[in-house]
C-alpha cells in the first residue's frame, strides 16, 4: 500500500512538474499582457514535434534545446502580427484568437504528424531504473525533474536579478508606470511572450518522452495549468508553481483510492480554495477581483 | 400611430418570426435539410443564452457548455430512467443545469474580467470529466445513448415529434420563442437595464447602490437556465449526449457564435449560430482538416470583423469601398 502510494505520489510530482513549465509560462504572459493563452497547449505538442524530428539531425540535447527555441520564435511572429493588435482589448478577443490558433494547432500537427501517437526514445543512458524496488523512479524521471528544477530555478534568477527581468515584474504590477520610465513595452511583451512559449516547448520535449506523443497532448495539460494558476493565486509565479505540484499530487493520490475521480479532484480543490481563499494560495489581495 | 422607431421594431421581428415559422418551407429550397434549420435554432438559444450574460450584462464566461451539456444529459436520463414525458425531460433537465449554474455562479461572481473568463472554464471542465469517467451512468466515452425523444400526448390527440421532423422544428420552436420572450422581456425590464448599466459602468452602478454581485449572479443563473434548455433541445433532436457537448471547446464554439452575429445584438447570436452551423457542416464535408478552416475563421473574424455580422455598419462599409472603388473621374472606363 506504501509502494503505491509513493508510486503514484511520484507520478503526481511527475505530471505536476509539467503543469509549473506549463502553467508559468501562461501565468507570465497572462500577468504582463492579460491574455490567457488558449494557444498554448499547440505550442507544447509542437515542441513536442519538432524534438522527434529533431532527434535525428542534432541529438536529443541539441533538440531539448533547439525545439523550445523554435516554438519559441513562432511564438513572437504570432505575437507581433496577431495578439499585439489586442492587447488592451476585451479579454473577450483574445481569449477567440488563441482559442482559433489552438485548433490550427492542434490540427496542422496531425496533418504534418499522424493523429496516432508517436514512439519518442529517451536516450539510452537515461532509460534505467535507479533502484530495482522503487521502479518506477527512472533515470529519465529524475532527469526531468532536474531540467524542470533548473528551468523554473533560472526563471525565478531571471526575474530577480536581470534588468528585463525586473522590468517584467514591475510590468505586471504597473505598465504605464514601467512604460513612461522609458522602457519599451512592446519588446518587453514580446519577450514575455517568447519566454513564456520557450517553457511550453520544453515542457512539450520532456512529455514527448515521458507522456505519449499526440496532437491533443497539450491539450489535456491546459485545464490543469489554469486550475494551477487559480488555486495558487493569480499573479503570483511562487502560487502557480505550488498549486502544479499541489494539483498533481492530488490527483497522484486520488489515483490510488477513486480512479476515476482523478481528473475532477482538481476542480473540487478549486472550489474549496475560492470558497475559502479566493484569491488563491499565494494571491494578493485585490488582483483577481 | 406608431412612433417610426417602434413600426421598424415592430416590422423587423413581423419578419424575422414570419422567416423562422417557415422554415419548413424554405430550406429545403435552397438545398438545407430541416435537422440543420432545427439545430441552428437550437445552438442559437444557447448563443443567445450566453449573450444575455455576455453582450448584455458585459460578464466572459467560457463554461457554458457545462450547462448546456448538463440539461443534455439531464434531459436524456430523465428520458431513460424514469419518465415518457418528454417535456417533463426538458423541465428536469433545465433544472439540473440551471442549478448547477446558480450554486457554481455564487462562487465565481466576484471574479472579473480574464480571471471570470479562466474560473468559468476550468469549473465547466469538471462536468466533462464527470460525464466521461462515470460510465454506468452517462455511457462514458461512448455518450448517453437509449433514449428518443417522445410524442407529445394531450389527451385525444397526440403529437408524433419522434418521427416527422416538421413537428419537432415547430416544437423547438416554441421553446425557442418562448425563452426569446422571456430574454427579450427581461432585458427590458428594470432589472435588464440595471445589467446594461452593470456593463457600461460597474464601478458608476456600484456608486448608484446597486448590488453588483446579486445582479451579475442573478444573470449567470438566468443565462445558464436558458443554455441547458437549448442543451435539452439538442440531446432530443439527437437522441443522444455526449461528452464533448461538455468541453470547453464546446463553449468556445458558443463564444464564437454570439461573437461572428454580433455581441451587442439580440438576435445577432441566432444569425452567427447560422453561419456557424452551415460552415461546420459544408467544411467537415468538404475536408478532413476543418478544424483548421474554422480555426481561421477565428482569426480572421477577431481580427477583422470584432463586431460580428450585425455590429457592422454595413452602409457606412459599402460606401467606403465604393468610394475606394469608384474611377476617378465618374463615368470614365479604364481602357
Amino acid at each position: 500500500m506504501t509502494d503505491l502510494i509513493l508510486f503514484n505520489v511520484t507520478n503526481g510530482l511527475i505530471i505536476g512538474a509539467f503543469y509549473v513549465l506549463m502553467a508559468l509560462g501562461l501565468s507570465l504572459i497572462l500577468n504582463l499582457s492579460g491574455v490567457i493563452n488558449f494557444a498554448h497547449g499547440g505550442f507544447l505538442a509542437l515542441g513536442g514535434y519538432l524534438a522527434y524530428t529533431l532527434v535525428p539531425f542534432v541529438g536529443f540535447w541539441g533538440a531539448l534545446l533547439i525545439a523550445p527555441l523554435l516554438v519559441a520564435l513562432l511564438g513572437v511572429v504570432i505575437e507581433r502580427t496577431m495578439i499585439r493588435r489586442l492587447y488592451g482589448r476585451d479579454p473577450l478577443y483574445s481569449l477567440l484568437l488563441t482559442f482559433g490558433l489552438a485548433f490550427i494547432f492542434e490540427d496542422m500537427t496531425r496533418f504534418i504528424w499522424g493523429a496516432t501517437g508517436l514512439p519518442f526514445s529517451v536516450p539510452e543512458f537515461l532509460s534505467q531504473p535507479v533502484s530495482s524496488k522503487f521502479y518506477f523512479i527512472t533515470e529519465y524521471r529524475l532527469f526531468m525533474v532536474a531540467v524542470v528544477a533548473a528551468a523554473v530555478g533560472g526563471l525565478f534568477l531571471f526575474l530577480r536579478f536581470s534588468r528585463v527581468g525586473v522590468r517584467i515584474r514591475a510590468g505586471t504590477f504597473d505598465l504605464d508606470t514601467v512604460s513612461s520610465l522609458g522602457v519599451n513595452v512592446r519588446v518587453l511583451r514580446s519577450f514575455n511572450f517568447a519566454l513564456g512559449i520557450f517553457l511550453a516547448g520544453l515542457a512539450g520535449v520532456l512529455a514527448a518522452g515521458q507522456l505519449s506523443l499526440e496532437p491533443t497532448m497539450g491539450a489535456t495539460l491546459l485545464m490543469p495549468s489554469f486550475v494551477a494558476i487559480i488555486v495558487g493565486g493569480v499573479g503570483s509565479l511562487p502560487g502557480t508553481m505550488l498549486g502544479g505540484l499541489l494539483i498533481g499530487v492530488a490527483a497522484g493520490i486520488t489515483t490510488v483510492f477513486w480512479p476515476s475521480a482523478s481528473e475532477a479532484v482538481i476542480y473540487v480543490m478549486m472550489a474549496l480554495v475560492l470558497l475559502l481563499r479566493p484569491r488563491g494560495l499565494l494571491g494578493e489581495e485585490g488582483l483577481l477581483s | 400611430m406608431m412612433a417610426p422607431h417602434l413600426r421598424r421594431q415592430a416590422f423587423k421581428l413581423g419578419a424575422i418570426w414570419l422567416l423562422l415559422l417557415a422554415v419548413p418551407l424554405w430550406l429545403p429550397m435552397i438545398g438545407g435539410y430541416l435537422a440543420l434549420g432545427t439545430r441552428v435554432l437550437v445552438l442559437g438559444l444557447a448563443a443567445m443564452s450566453l449573450n444575455f450574460l455576455l453582450g448584455f450584462t458585459g460578464v466572459l464566461s467560457f463554461g457554458h457548455a457545462a450547462y448546456f451539456g448538463l440539461g443534455a444529459y439531464g434531459t436524456g436520463l430523465a428520458l431513460k430512467m424514469f419518465t415518457h414525458s418528454t417535456p417533463l425531460a426538458l423541465v428536469l433537465g433545465v433544472l439540473l443545469g440551471g442549478v448547477a449554474g446558480a450554486l457554481l455562479g455564487a462562487l465565481i461572481v466576484r471574479r472579473r474580467g480574464v480571471y471570470f473568463a479562466m474560473v468559468t472554464i476550468a469549473f465547466g471542465q469538471v462536468f466533462y470529466f464527470i460525464a466521461f469517467r462515470w460510465n454506468s451512468l452517462t455511457g462514458g466515452d461512448d455518450g448517453l445513448r437509449g433514449f428518443e425523444r417522445q410524442p407529445l400526448d394531450f389527451g385525444p390527440w397526440s403529437l408524433d415529434i419522434l418521427h416527422d421532423p416538421t413537428l419537432f422544428y415547430y416544437f423547438v420552436l416554441v421553446f425557442f420563442a418562448l425563452a426569446a420572450g422571456a430574454m427579450g422581456f427581461l432585458l427590458r425590464s428594470p432589472f435588464g437595464r440595471t445589467l446594461l448599466a452593470i456593463r457600461e459602468n460597474e464601478r458608476r452602478a456600484r456608486f448608484l447602490g446597486i448590488p453588483i454581485e446579486q445582479h451579475i449572479w442573478l444573470a449567470f443563473t438566468i443565462s445558464c437556465f436558458f443554455v441547458a434548455l437549448a442543451g435539452g433541445l439538442n440531446a432530443l433532436l439527437n437522441n443522444f449526449a455526449d461528452p464533448t457537448m461538455l468541453n470547453y471547446t464546446q463553449s468556445g464554439e458558443i463564444v464564437i457564435m454570439v461573437v461572428l452575429g454580433g455581441i451587442r445584438s439580440f438576435w445577432g447570436p441566432l444569425l452567427g449560430a447560422a453561419v456557424f452551423v452551415v460552415l461546420q457542416d459544408y467544411l467537415s464535408s468538404l475536408t478532413p482538416n476543418w478544424m483548421s478552416f474554422l480555426g481561421i475563421i477565428f482569426v480572421l473574424m477577431v481580427l477583422f470583423f470584432p463586431r460580428g455580422v450585425l455590429g457592422m455598419h454595413w452602409p457606412g462599409l459599402v460606401r467606403s469601398v465604393w468610394v475606394r472603388l469608384r474611377p476617378a473621374h465618374g463615368g470614365d472606363k479604364p481602357a
